[in-house]
């Protein structure tokens, strides 16, 4: 086998930790990266010739380790930075492998890659470089981005957080950190979401990586029912991959998929995942929620049993919690699938001011006048989305609708 | 991409020994490690085939066959279903299954195999057979 693939695995495997243990070890995160690499290319130096060796992980970490010990040693620079932050001086033992500490230094390694100081673009980048092991070329490819743009935003993001302490939050400060981790995966696997068929593989392959980061993250904070609700709504989306485009890679709407080709194993750790959130006690936050609809949708076996009722409820709570325009149209289809347009309309009527550019707005009341056989509001309401969406495909859906009002 | 990981009976799984306290332990463990690295998706271990059975088609009709069978090489003890990035991480993570105390010397086979993508058809299905495929799978599950 080939002993480049084999490394390039065992560095996507080790070099979290790697990086994790090193960052404590020099309060540097920017400084642990670039040892783990150095370690990286000895890897790539040595094991062609000497194999692979039996505990790959602790190879090398202890390449870097003996890498920091000499850095730190010969670096009067690198010893005062450390002195002055008030960090005593490495010694060896420092560097003695320390395996209960693997999974709190992850954490920390976690809320940092994702710290508010970071541009969120900036958090991404850092993360799937950090703790997803991706070169600066893959991320680059998978953000449809240039590879020096790349480069340049992470080399600045590991320079701001120089003299942020490798801790984990306060207290007081952890909801919003924790917001903003959930927020970075999610993300991730919403770029991997909008892939479309013709893309670099890498594009889709983001879903899976946010949902290992959200899965290895439930490991790290098991008692966070937002954390488990991340990962229920990624898992229960991720299960439809499959059957929302077409042969020709046209969209297909949820209603309209052919629900054998949704993914069970996924659906099942979904609904797992989901009851553990709610486990914990609380209500659910906006993560469970959207994951209490997913899963509301997984249930039902043909579009025509879906528990509309129940989602225009899950709706209703998550617009108390997040109250935006988007969801109460959300809300709106819902409330019409489950008591009938009427209703929906008096929902959908106050958001025209909010929403009037926004083309979804335009479909979702066209269709409630169209049911209320309002044929002239519905033909204006289709011909104005017709007018807003970028997308010709469905524009000729739009005008056509536009033209019959139906 | 998502591999079966497929655990080749020997004969002291037929003969439907449990392993011991200690090996169990280690097994736990792992199995801990793949789902805290995010790669374990599902997996069982099976029954000896003395539970088991074997349904044969030929010539338009089904044969039942009662277990145990005896082509030990071609039984399965067990299954994983993981998720990874490479089939090479597979291997890594292969390679790290714990060996139960005082079966070093015996021989062992662990077969990893890749589980197809429905795109992977893309190019060489016609959209003809690719929604027939399609009914095929929906009549399937059903």
């Amino acid at each position: 086998m080939d002993v480049k693939r084999t490394v390039d695995a065992v560095w996507r495997m080790e070099s979290a930790r790697l990086i994790a243990g090193l960052a404590r070890m020099t309060h540097d995160v920017g400084l642990a990266e670039e040892l783990a690499q150095d370690a990286l290319v000895s890897a790539l130096e040595q094991w062609p010739q000497s194999g692979v060796p039996d505990n790959p992980g602790a190879w090398l970490m202890a390449v870097a380790k003996r890498r920091a010990i000499d850095l730190f040693r010969r670096n009067a620079v690198l010893e005062r930075k450390i002195v002055e932050l008030g960090h005593a001086l490495p010694e060896a033992e420092d560097f003695a492998f320390e395996p209960d500490h693997i999974e709190d230094d992850l954490l920390r390694l976690v809320f940092i890659s994702c710290h508010p100081v970071l541009p969120t673009q900036s958090r991404v980048a850092l993360t799937l470089r950090l703790l997803g092991g991706l070169s600066t070329e893959e991320i680059a490819r998978a953000f449809l981005a240039q590879e020096p743009t790349v480069a340049q935003r992470i080399v600045r993001a590991k320079k701001s957080l120089v003299g942020v302490p490798f801790e984990p939050p306060a207290a007081s400060e952890r909801p919003e950190r924790l917001a903003s981790v959930l927020e970075v995966i999610y993300l991730i696997f919403n770029e991997g979401y909008s892939a479309t068929a013709g893309d670099d593989w890498i594009r889709p392959s983001l879903c899976e990586e946010a949902m290992r980061l959200g899965r290895i993250l439930a490991g790290l904070m098991p008692d966070e029912p937002e954390v488990h609700g991340l990962v229920a709504l990624m898992e229960l989306q991720a299960s439809r991959l499959r059957a929302r485009t077409g042969p020709d890679g046209q969209p297909i709407l949820l209603l309209d998929q052919n629900r054998a080709l949704w993914d069970r194993v996924l659906i099942k750790r979904g609904r797992t995942a989901l009851e553990r959130a709610a486990k914990l006690g609380g209500t659910l936050g906006p993560y469970g929620l959207q994951a209490a609809i997913a899963a509301c949708h997984a249930r039902a076996l043909t579009a025509g049993e879906t528990d509309w009722a129940q989602i225009a409820d899950i709706y209703e709570q998550l617009a108390k919690l997040m109250p935006t325009p988007v969801i109460e149209l959300n809300r709106a289809v819902a409330v019409s699938m489950a008591f009938g347009p009427q209703t929906a309309l008096e929902i959908v009527e106050p958001l025209a001011e909010s929403l009037s550019d926004y083309h979804p707005f335009h479909v979702v009341r066209g269709d409630l006048l169209a049911k209320l056989g309002r044929v002239a509001d519905a033909r204006s309401s289709f011909a104005r989305a017709a007018e807003l969406t970028r997308n010709t495909r469905e524009r000729d859906v739009l005008l056509e609708r536009a033209r019959t009002g139906r | 991409m998502r591999v079966m990981v497929l655990i080749k009976a020997d004969e002291r799984a037929e003969a439907g020994e449990l392993p011991d306290q200690k090996y169990l332990e280690a097994m736990l463990n792992y199995n801990e490690e793949l789902v805290k690295a995010g790669v374990l998706l599902a997996g069982e271990g099976l029954a000896p085939t003395s539970r088991g059975k074997r349904v044969r088609f030929k010539d338009g009709r089904t044969t039942v066959i009662d277990g145990p069978f005896t082509e030990t090489k071609e039984l399965l003890a067990g299954y994983w279903l993981w998720q990874v990035r490479s089939m090479e991480e597979a291997v890594e993570w292969v390679k790290r299954i714990p060996v139960p105390e005082g079966y070093e010397q015996e021989e062992g086979v662990v077969e990893i195999r890749e589980v197809f993508e429905p795109e992977e058809f893309g190019d060489t299905m016609t959209p003809e057979m690719q929604e027939k495929d399609r009914q095929w799978r929906s009549a399937g599950n059903q």
